[in-house]
């Protein structure tokens, strides 16, 4: 039989061939994406950055690349990839990161995966190795499958190679922390006592609660996420933390400009701005995940910040609290939420059909997809073109 | 095919129904008006469930059909299957909703692309991508084309701008993919459907994500003794560590037509002339544009013109913008390609480009985004000389070729179309082409969803003229 840790692209090939039945991984630093009992072919010994010329805005790589080797490579010539990758230091590679679909707190200002993401050799599932997309930042010519390879899971090919586009890296970045704890209901809106800051509280309103009570940070966190992402500043991150009540934003570019503008920021909301060190180890948590439950599942759901207070009062603030962790990243549009352990993902579950939201489970705790999940045929018959033999498993699985 | 005409006549009222050889006229063609052909009929559905019903109907009977928007496509996309059904969604026309605090716009395909932006103009908001054919071009012309514009480098495609697509696949199923969020989980399929080029189905609904306005610009137009030097210059700016929003190059033919179009004036003795934007909050743009007015002074241009204010800006863009349409008018016909190649090899492209097509003695200018090594050759010929159209799409040919062989690609933005189908094989291999075409039979097995394009095949009508779109003589829209 082939090695199932292939050392090339061809003896890759020949690995998916060997076998009627098996998976792609990675790091498995996201081990509920691959958590079944079949044959795996690891793309660890698949790694190595294969082009690279920063003029470009481009680099190419092997699918089994650790994410940290083409970070210390693009930070070397002053590059980096804008959507921020998660679990880096876990070890999370490329092909994984691909394939599982997630990008971190940067990915707000410019975009995530897919927006940088520009071609892909991949293994189909009659076993051959093909090309799609470019290797240029630009290109029209045939369907765009390496985006719809960003969160397939494995279940459409084995990822190979990926080019990406990478942006000129910021010469500096400040992280500021505004406390959206303690705010109180006040005419329309809501403000803190005894400040002059104000939160106009329009669409997600405190209008329920009576004048003077305490308003959810979330609504207020919702709020100025609406209000920080319609600004001027061109914000880079912008976070809720798991404790519920420290909003974090982050600014990225030249010192001399970045000054000026969280002094403005911080006219606008009352807040405070970190040292380095303590800010790069606030987002080294949140893209590690290290405030999560080790043992419980971890599961990522696409939202709005509009959507974001309905979903914090059902989890949380439920009258049976479930303990969930919240992590709501992207301005509000994603929410990763880690809870103590698998008995809760039923529930959880049902809470996401109830909003009419959906989730992924990242860790082999709990199922793989939460919440309300649209059914196509279109899935199918595309599965279909790609793995006439269902040697790889279906998204379903 | 009269049967066909009986029961479409079921589906929608006379007057949205075209069959008489006089209304079909005006849908024989689009932007690329070398190719023509009639069809069956022009059907106007005015909202989602009629071009359901439309789309089941072709399903049902076989019935090939084009959807349309505003017939821009350069590389004939929307060009006609004979005998078929044009499916034209202009009066699908209304932005549904438009969130200032989610930063969404939900459109029907037959919104045009800068009516987006002007709505979302009182909320200090935009649509990003801008094609130059904006004033008239539709979204799901520009979502079936993932059209670009002259900001991709930094804010990428329509792609990059679609969250959300409802639409009827060629198997009249119907699915809803994406929504008001930013992000997503499982396979991405709102980016595998922008590109199709309108081979899966229609789109009748689409959420775009709308992005503050930039509150500051910085623009410098610095011109150049050579194209080489202007090359020098953007691959400087590009190692600085700056993100302009924009660099745009213009060789010495265009901007001869762009003075006597619009009056443009540049740097004497020059053979290109460069254009870059830096845009963002004012603080940032106020530092940045300190190190890129350094750059470009090293760069030792002829002379170096940085806007002073918004009008100087305007003048800069009007110049840039006019330039192809005035390059068009230097002749009475023109094929415009717009290959990518590696931005490290533009001038190499640009040297070859220039010597190719002095040997087949054509005249060629060159207008581009050179921020994406994304070339826009202009090929100029008279269809009336004998030879001169075979020599103009030799020349075409040979410049796709070297674009593929460079490591770039046959088009950055305009699309395969019915234009340069014969050489997707050429830039993919067997296996990559049956990949392909088995995509394209899983949303569309009967092969009814614009047949005829991207793939390789099928008959085409003859070229007959290629010059400017009649929209374009009209001074309506140019092109970039
Ligand atoms: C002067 C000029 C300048 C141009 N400048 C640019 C430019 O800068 N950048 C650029 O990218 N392009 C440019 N173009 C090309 C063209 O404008 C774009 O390709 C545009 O996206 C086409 O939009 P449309 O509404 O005209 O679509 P059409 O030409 O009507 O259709 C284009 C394709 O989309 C399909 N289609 C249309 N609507 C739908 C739908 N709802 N669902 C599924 N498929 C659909 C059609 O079948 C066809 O294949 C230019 C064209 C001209 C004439």
């Amino acid at each position: 039989m082939a090695s199932l840790a292939p050392t090339s692209i061809s003896d890759l090939a020949d690995a998916v061939r060997s076998v009627p039945h098996l998976l792609a991984v990675g790091a498995q630093t996201k081990r509920g994406l691959s958590a079944l009992d079949i044959p795996k072919v690891s793309t660890k010994q698949l790694s190595g950055i294969t082009e690279y010329d920063p003029g470009e805005f481009t680099f190419t790589a092997l699918a089994g690349t650790p994410l940290s080797e083409i970070h210390s490579a693009l930070a070397e010539k002053g590059q980096y990839l804008p959507f921020d990758p998660l679990l880096v230091e876990a070890g999370a590679t490329l092909g994984g990161t691909v394939a599982s679909g997630l990008s971190g707190p940067g990915r707000f200002r410019f975009g995530g995966v897919r927006d940088f993401i520009l071609g892909v050799r991949f293994v189909d599932g009659s076993g051959r190795v093909l090309r799609m997309g470019g290797k240029v930042v630009k290109n029209a010519a045939g369907f765009d499958l390496p985006k719809f390879f960003v969160g397939s899971l494995g279940r459409f090919g084995v990822l190979a190679e990926i080019t990406f586009k990478v942006f000129p890296r910021a010469l500096s970045s400040v992280t500021l922390c505004v406390d959206v704890h303690g705010f109180r209901v006040q005419g329309s809106g809501f403000e803190v006592q005894g400040s002059e800051f104000k939160v106009q509280g329009s669409k997600v309103s405190a209008q329920n609660e009576p004048p003077s009570a305490e308003v959810a940070p979330i609504t207020v966190a919702s709020q100025i996420m609406i209000e920080a992402s319609k600004g001027r500043w061109e914000i880079d991150a912008l976070d809720l933390l798991p404790d519920g009540k420290t909003l974090c934003l982050r600014l990225a570019g030249p010192a001399a400009a970045l000054e000026q503008l969280s002094a403005d920021i911080l006219t606008h909301w009352h807040g405070r701005s970190l040292e380095t060190a303590e800010a790069d180890a606030l987002w080294s948590d949140l893209r590690e995940f290290r405030w999560a439950y080790p043992q419980g599942p971890l599961v990522k759901v696409p939202l709005t910040p509009q959507a974001a207070p309905d979903l914090f009062s059902q989890l949380v603030q439920a009258e049976r609290p479930d303990q969930s962790r919240i992590h709501l990243s992207a301005g509000g549009n994603v929410a990763f939420i880690s809870l103590p352990s698998a008995e809760h993902s039923a529930t959880l579950d049902q809470r996401l059909r109830r909003l009419k939201l959906s989730g992924l489970g990242l860790r082999a705790h709990g199922p793989l997809w939460y919440g309300q999940r649209p059914e196509n045929k279109i899935t199918l018959a595309v599965k279909q073109a790609l793995d006439p033999e269902a040697r790889y498993p279906s998204l379903d699985s | 095919m009269l049967s066909a005409l009986t029961f479409l006549a079921k589906l929608l009222p006379p007057d949205r129904l075209l069959c008489r050889p006089e209304q079909l006229a005006a849908y024989e063609s689009d932007g690329l008006t070398a190719f023509r052909a009639r069809p069956l009929a022009v059907a106007i559905p005015e909202t989602a469930e009629e071009v359901i019903a439309l789309v089941r109907f072709c399903h049902e009977h076989k019935l090939p059909f084009v959807a349309r928007g505003s017939g821009t496509s350069l590389s004939g996309g929307s060009l006609p299957v004979l005998d078929g059904v044009v499916i034209a969604l202009n009066r699908l026309n209304r932005i549904l909703r438009l969130d200032p605090e989610l930063r969404i716009a939900v459109v029907e395909p037959g919104v045009i692309n800068a009516q987006v932006s002007q709505a979302a103009a009182p909320y200090g908001l935009h649509y990003a991508p801008d094609p130059s054919s904006q004033p008239i071009c539709t979204i799901g012309g520009n979502v079936a084309f993932n059209a670009g514009g002259a900001h991709c480098l930094k804010y990428g495609m329509t792609s990059n701008h679609v969250l959300g697509i409802k639409a009827v696949l060629a198997t009249g199923e119907v699915v809803e993919w994406g929504g008001a969020s930013r992000e997503n989980i499982g396979p991405d399929w709102c980016g595998l459907f922008t590109g199709n080029e309108g081979l899966f189905g229609i789109a009748f609904e689409i959420t775009l994500q709308l992005l503050p306005r930039a509150e500051c610009f910085h623009t410098i137009l610095a011109g150049y003794r050579t194209l080489e030097q202007a090359g020098e210059a953007v691959s400087a700016v590009v190692a600085s560590g700056l993100l302009p929003g924009a660099i745009e190059i213009m060789d010495a033919l265009a901007l001869e037509a762009a003075k006597a179009a619009v009056h443009a004036e540049y740097p004497p003795g020059c053979e290109a002339v460069l254009i870059v934007e830096l845009e963002g909050p004012r603080e940032v743009v106020g530092v940045d544009r300190m190190r890129l007015d350094e750059i470009i002074a090293a760069s030792r241009p002829v002379e170096a013109r940085p806007a002073c204010d918004a009008d100087e800006r305007i003048a800069i863009w009007k110049g840039r913008k006019s330039a192809f349409s005035a390059v068009g008018r230097l002749s009475p016909d023109f094929i415009v390609q717009d290959g990518v190649v590696p931005r490290r090899r533009l001038g190499e492209a640009l040297r070859r480009i220039g010597i190719m097509a002095r040997e087949a003695n054509v005249r060629c200018a060159n207008v581009f985004h050179a921020g994406d090594g994304n070339l826009h050759p202009l090929i100029l010929f008279d269809g009336r000389e004998p030879g001169a159209l075979e020599r103009a799409e030799a020349l075409a040919g040979n410049i796709l070729r070297m674009c593929i062989e460079m490591g770039g690609s046959i088009t950055g933005e305009h699309g395969v179309g019915a234009e340069k189908r014969d050489f997707l094989p050429v830039m993919f291999g067997p296996d990559e082409m049956d990949c392909m075409r088995r995509l394209r039979a899983a949303f569309d097995p009967l092969e009814i969803a614009n047949p005829g394009k991207m793939f390789p095949g099928a008959e085409a009508p003859a070229l007959s003229h290629v010059g400017l779109h009649p929209l374009e003589q009209a001074g309506v829209i140019a092109r970039e």
